[in-house]
């Protein structure tokens, strides 16, 4: 993927009197404001963070949106990014999908002790790089650190606020029936690519996670189409289906998808195959679900395709007032089945 | 993806689903043995394209299904013994016990690990000397050369503290006793492709010698079924009974030696309990008794009570065919995949769970 953060060491570690953070880096003393001073605070530098207050402070005008997110994920670093990037572009695609553009983040870490300082310098760094990229600014946060065994050597946090588009009228309310549903890019690719570096699990394959920021992608769907985009939801966890069946369920219509016009990527294919995983389930980080008017749905594909973010894009259904909160699927051979909402986890089959 | 995708075309099945509708000129029941044809059945829409006049009833093919409570019993004491990583694959682990599945028992700290292969748990075994790594060995004579394999690979290694709690079902036997039952409606069968492929066909000839019954070995994609089909209608609507390969790319007669072989140096048949049917004779692998040390059965002193079926679950009418998962009152209402009452509901080649999924299409 071309878009994808390289990561460049352009910002050489600071002399830290530890290789691992331990418990003193939480503790609000010496260490904390070391590991702040020379480290967050001159990383993430911008004249809201170096005001050093207890929170930021400052002015917006408009309509706003405030979304919050944690990231617990495992492993930290996977093929095509890392706890950092997710938890950037997690609550930057979280404002996008209410129609804001963000604009200010809070970050907070639960550090496990003995996390490698060269570790927490690498997300440091891939959260600068998101934040640059998205145009972003890390305005608050906090630090702390718990014992060994009592974490999963680190969680993100991170809670933003942007501006709504002057036109977004983005609602389950807005859908209408005979609405059209896009779907932006091929799924499976973030879950997949974690999938192949669990412990236990680990295949080779050429796979990358899709995470990437998506607001300005949004943004400029906003701009030309306003008030006719109905609806927008990234496909995280619980993947396409579960935003299917959100729509279905929580906006009370009924769905219609097509199999054939889910767009998978073929080694996302084989790997769902062989783990005995549905990719309709599994999870995106760069992957939004639209529902737009019919009138001008093919006009929004073709604009949507000529974006970074957008280019396999396909019009995957409808919305109708038929088989209200359920979602069918036509499978590739013609039969019909119901795509349900998954209960738990999905568990890799027996044979 | 070759081998596949043309196994998924649209237009063939088209024309299998035409020529069905035209030799079909009465009622038949037929059923499909594995619980991942249900799956592909269920999943791909089949059943709601064939003849209204073809009924598939699903067969017991699930082997999370068929594991006896008691031995999900067994592996949850085992993964809550303070020594012991319970390794297992994935679908075990929500499966209701009588107090709790694995998944609720790790939730409580018990260290339970989901694998793909019974390998990964002897290379664990390897590396955590000190603890015991206990393998939920189950499944039909599919994953028996990998679990045998695992034995094998631990007495070279010389490892003394890796065991496997065995639960393996073989499929002949299973098909004897529903077809012997009284209650028996099926009028043929197709068999599973995937278990002819390690074990061969032979095994097929007496019960359709015996019964008079057609088998259609079968493989697990749409064509494969549409096909299979076809096949059974053809023989039953002719009056015939043969046994037929329709997945000939895949299974040949004499099965995979190699794999035979592996799995006779590390098991026998024994008689065995299937969850919903009862007993039945010689359909089961167990441990060789020379093998003792591996067998977690025997390893382990393993006192728990033998417990009650929850009485509202109606799976051993399920798995004999003679109920379709939402003639359950309980489908959907009391039992569902988050609370499941019996074992169908949980796996995915289950057969209620199968249809909670991908049914209900109104």
């Amino acid at each position: 993927m071309e878009n994808k953060i390289k990561m460049h060491l352009t910002c050489p570690m600071p002399k830290f009197d530890f290789d691992t953070i331990n418990l003193g880096h939480g503790s609000g003393g010496i260490l904390t404001h070391k590991l702040l001073n020379s480290g967050v605070f001159d990383i993430l530098k911008n004249d809201l963070l170096n005001q050093k207050h207890d929170g930021a402070v400052f002015e917006l005008d408009g309509k706003l949106a405030f979304s919050t997110d944690s990231y617990v994920v495992n492993p930290l670093f996977f093929p095509g990014g890392n706890i950092g990037e997710l938890a950037i572009n997690g609550t930057v695609n979280d404002l996008a999908m209410c129609g804001a553009m963000a604009k200010y983040l809070s970050l907070s870490f639960i550090i496990e002790e003995g996390l490698p300082m060269v570790t927490f310098w690498q997300i440091l760094n891939s959260i600068k790089q998101c934040c640059i990229k998205a145009n972003v600014q890390i305005v608050t946060g906090d630090t702390k650190v718990v014992e060994k065994g009592k974490g999963d050597k680190i969680f993100i946090n991170t809670s933003g606020i942007g501006v709504l588009h002057k036109h977004a009228n983005i609602n389950l309310s807005s859908i209408q029936d005979n609405d059209i549903i896009i779907l932006s890019g091929n799924i499976a690719e973030h879950g997949i690519a974690i999938m192949s570096q669990r412990v236990g699990l680990e295949f080779e394959t050429d796979i990358i996670s899709d995470t990437t920021n998506l607001n300005f992608t949004i943004q400029k769907l906003l701009e030309k189409y306003g008030e006719d985009i109905h609806f927008l939801r990234d496909a995280t966890r619980g993947g396409l289906a579960s935003v299917l069946n959100e729509i279905a369920k929580d906006g009370n219509f009924g769905v219609d998808i097509k199999q054939i016009d889910i767009p998978v990527n073929e080694q996302v294919n084989g790997a769902c195959e062989m783990l005995g995983l549905d990719p309709l389930y599994v999870a995106n980080e760069g992957v939004f679900v639209m529902v737009v008017k019919r009138e001008i749905a093919s006009n929004v594909l073709e604009f949507l395709n000529q974006d970074e973010n957008g280019k396999n894009a396909k019009l995957i259904g409808f919305i109708n007032n038929e088989h209200v909160g359920q979602v069918i699927l036509q499978s590739n051979i013609g039969g019909r089945r119901l795509v349900n909402m998954l209960p738990g986890e999905q568990l890799p089959r027996i044979c | 993806m070759k081998y596949l995708s043309e196994y998924r075309d649209a237009s063939v099945v088209n024309q299998y689903l035409e020529e069905l509708d035209k030799i079909t000129t009465r009622p038949w029941t037929i059923m499909e043995i594995c619980g991942g044809q249900t799956h592909s059945l269920v999943k791909n829409g089949i059943i709601g394209l064939l003849p209204k006049h073809i009924t598939m009833v699903h067969g017991p093919g699930c082997p999370v299904c068929v594991t006896p409570l008691h031995l999900i019993d067994k592996a949850v004491y085992l993964a809550e013994e303070k020594n012991v990583i319970l390794c297992s694959y994935g679908d075990m682990l929500r499966v209701p016990g009588s107090k709790k599945s694995l998944l609720e028992a790790k939730a409580n700290g018990a260290d339970v690990r989901i694998l793909y292969s019974p390998l990964e748990a002897v290379t664990l075994a390897k590396n955590n000397p000190d603890k015991q790594v206990v393998f939920f060995a189950v499944g039909f004579e599919t994953t028996a050369p990998a679990n045998a394999l695992s034995v094998l690979h631990a007495q070279r290694e010389n490892l003394k503290n890796y065991s496997i709690l065995t639960s393996h079902v073989l499929v002949p036997p299973a098909m004897e006793a529903l077809v012997n039952d009284d209650t028996n409606i099926v009028q043929g069968f197709l068999a599973a492709g995937h278990v002819c492929t390690i074990m061969g066909i032979s095994e097929y000839y007496p019960i359709v010698e015996l019964n008079k019954l057609p088998i259609v070995i079968t493989g697990f994609e749409p064509v494969d079924l549409m096909q299979g089909i076809v096949m059974l209608i053809k023989q039953l609507e002719n009056g015939e009974y043969k046994l037929e390969n329709q997945y000939s790319r895949v299974v040949n007669s004499e099965g995979n030696k190699e794999a035979v072989n592996i799995i006779n140096q590390v098991f026998e048949v024994c008689n065995r309990v299937w969850r919903g049917i009862g007993e039945i004779p010689k359909s089961g692998y167990e441990v060789k008794k020379e093998l003792a040390l591996y067998d977690a059965n025997k390893k382990f002193n393993i006192q728990i009570d033998e417990a009650q079926e929850c009485q509202d679950c109606i799976a051993g009418e399920i798995l004999r065919g003679i109920k379709k998962p939402n003639q359950c009152p309980q489908f959907g209402k009391k039992c569902t995949p988050i609370n499941p009452l019996g074992a169908p509901m949980v796996s995915s080649e289950g057969a209620c769970a199968a249809y909670y999924h991908f049914t209900n299409v109104e």
